[in-house]
């Protein structure tokens, strides 16, 4: 018989948050990386780094990759933390670019702040994730629920007394070979 | 009454509705004793089955007992406990008198509709979108049972709700997918998917004398419990599918493959094609994840048969239909006829065959839904089946 378990709500608030701004960080990740891919020269020239337009651009695809890796999943934890990671390299590039004569300094400082921001927010997000993770998992077994009244392997063939339907059964052809054949039934043309 | 409407996608709301009337001298209304949490309720919840409206009313599987009747009911009274098939069967039209109930011609209110989505009509369903009749479903205080002197299975005094309710469709369901299968002595039927649907298609396929029975799934309380059934588990996030099944067919592949999965397969980075697939449908360039399908159609053994209870909703993407053609494999889906079964499946019951009430995991009261739709669909908790008590 089953064990019926009663149970209270249990999901918190700072769960479902921590979900909600992980979905938001992946379309998030969608959109900045389409525009990375298809507008990676216009803001190559903006910010006055017009060499870089590939780099942008592969940018633009791992944004894409890390978007759909958040959505896609469950546990999104691991493709948070890989955008933390891609924001260290956003920052590392943004950062040389400063050191870059030929760069507009004050676009690519704004660039910065704003790749600084989102850090933060991708931060805190993997953190809640992976604090919600860390939680033991309980484990459950239900080796005991066969819903038989005797072990399997007693059990087999316990229904044959059941007619399949004549809509659902297999043409003759395909039954195995050398197996005796039901009553009524031609023998396969072999 | 109290009712679990609909709102959107992850928008279950437990909320005091209209009690439902008679409308039709077919009609009867029941007091709903216990009704269940669906695997495809969950596709509903998750929003990839069109068709829905806010506040639409969850549910189609449902028992309890008959407190109100239509004018022409003569099989029922008020009093009798039944259990409420999740189809709707008018039981006079031609694919009724054939056993195909799944497909009642009649019962859809909203036929053209469904006609043109699918190219003809199929059966009206409790709480199951608008395409299929839009009809309120039964996780609710009471519900109205169209074509009740057909849509119902009387069940008697003595079995509990738990052992019957699945009935309603879970059951019949997983029968079905076994019976279809055709099963023969010398088979070994690979089942996709170790969910509730998954658990009844073990034991009926073991029932029906299978060899050898394989689940696929990946998570650990649902491969113990197909295992307890007599199921050989293969953990697909762990071990090679294709290989396993091989070793365990000595290089033959299953005979008879069972998909109780539907378009929500399990993403993973190990299988890239449920990656694309989940991307895809984030940019609506497909409905539904076929991964399983694909999986099947590449391991069943040539002249082998696919069974697919699993629910599909619309148009699916790189289905290795060369495979099937070249094997020469039968495919056989469909929703469940369920009242084609249930007069013997109710008498496997009472003779204690099985106790479809093992896969119960969770009972709780019917305002506690919207939060166990989360549990069942994030599988938390050990969640496997979710039993609702209105009263």
């Amino acid at each position: 018989m089953a064990r019926h378990r009663q149970m209270q709500s249990y999901k918190t608030r700072s769960q479902g948050s921590a979900e909600t701004l992980a979905r938001g960080l992946g379309w998030f990740s969608l959109v900045l990386g389409a525009a990375e891919l298809f507008g990676a020269k216009s803001m190559a020239s903006w910010l006055g780094v017009e060499r870089q337009e590939g780099l942008i651009r592969a940018y633009g695809a791992r944004e894409v990759a890390t978007g759909i890796g958040i959505l896609s999943q469950r546990d999104p934890t691991a493709w948070v933390w890989g955008r933390v990671a891609g924001d260290a390299l956003d920052l590392a590039t943004l950062g040389n670019a400063l050191r870059d004569r030929h760069a507009h300094h004050d676009r690519v400082a704004l660039a910065f702040g704003a790749v600084a921001g989102v850090t933060v927010l991708d931060v805190v997000c993997a953190n809640a994730l992976t604090g919600q993770n860390a939680q033991p998992a309980r484990r459950f077994d239900y080796s005991d629920r066969s819903g038989l009244p005797r072990p399997p392997n007693q059990m087999r063939g316990a229904a044959r007394d059941f007619e399949v339907p004549r809509d659902m059964r297999i043409p003759d052809a395909l039954r195995p070979y050398r197996q005796p054949q039901r009553i009524g039934r031609p023998q396969p043309s072999m | 009454m109290k009712a679990l409407r609909w709102y959107g996608k992850g928008d279950i709301r437990c909320e005091t509705v209209l009690d439902p009337q008679i409308e039709e001298p077919r009609d009867a209304i029941i007091k709903v004793t216990s009704c269940a949490i669906c695997g495809s309720d969950l596709h509903l919840y998750d929003h990839f089955m069109p068709g829905m409206q806010k506040g639409d009313i969850m549910g189609h599987e449902t028992m309890g007992e008959v407190v109100e009747i239509g004018s022409s009911i003569k099989n029922l009274k008020v009093g009798d406990r039944v259990v409420i098939p999740f189809t709707i069967i008018c039981g006079e039209c031609e694919q009724c008198r054939r056993g195909n109930f799944s497909v009642c011609e009649r019962t859809n209110r909203n036929a053209n509709l469904a006609a043109k989505v699918f190219g003809h009509t199929t059966a009206g369903l409790f709480g199951y979108t608008h395409l299929t009749g839009g009809y309120p479903g039964g996780q609710a205080e009471y519900l109205r049972v169209p074509y009740a002197d057909t849509t119902h299975i009387k069940v008697p005094d003595g079995l509990r709700d738990e052992q019957l309710l699945f009935l309603s469709d879970i059951f019949p369901t997983g029968w079905q997918a076994a019976v279809q299968c055709d099963i023969e002595p010398t088979d070994t039927v690979a089942i996709w998917g170790a969910g509730p649907v998954g658990q009844m298609a073990i034991r009926s396929a073991l029932l029906l004398g299978a060899k050898q029975v394989i689940v696929i799934d990946c998570v650990p309380e649902r491969l113990s419990m197909a295992q307890a059934g007599g199921a050989i588990p293969i953990d697909f996030q762990e071990e090679s599918v294709i290989e396993r099944l091989n070793e365990l067919t000595r290089g033959r592949g299953p005979e008879k493959c069972i998909d109780a999965v539907g378009l929500e397969a399990h993403v993973s980075m190990k299988h890239p094609d449920t990656v694309l697939d989940r991307a895809k449908q984030a940019v609506m360039l497909e409905t539904d994840r076929p991964h399983v399908l694909r999986e099947m159609m590449y391991v069943c053994r040539p002249a082998g048969v696919l069974s697919v209870p699993g629910v599909y909703g619309g148009l699916l993407d790189k289905i290795p239909f060369g495979a099937v053609m070249n094997k020469g494999l039968t495919i056989r889906t469909g929703q469940t006829h369920v009242n084609r079964w249930t007069d013997d499946l109710l008498r496997r019951i009472q003779e204690g065959q099985i106790d479809p009430s093992f896969v119960i995991t969770h009972t709780v009261a019917l305002e506690e839904g919207p939060q166990m739709y989360e549990t069942f669909r994030d599988k938390k908790d050990g969640c496997i089946k979710v039993v609702l008590k209105p009263h």
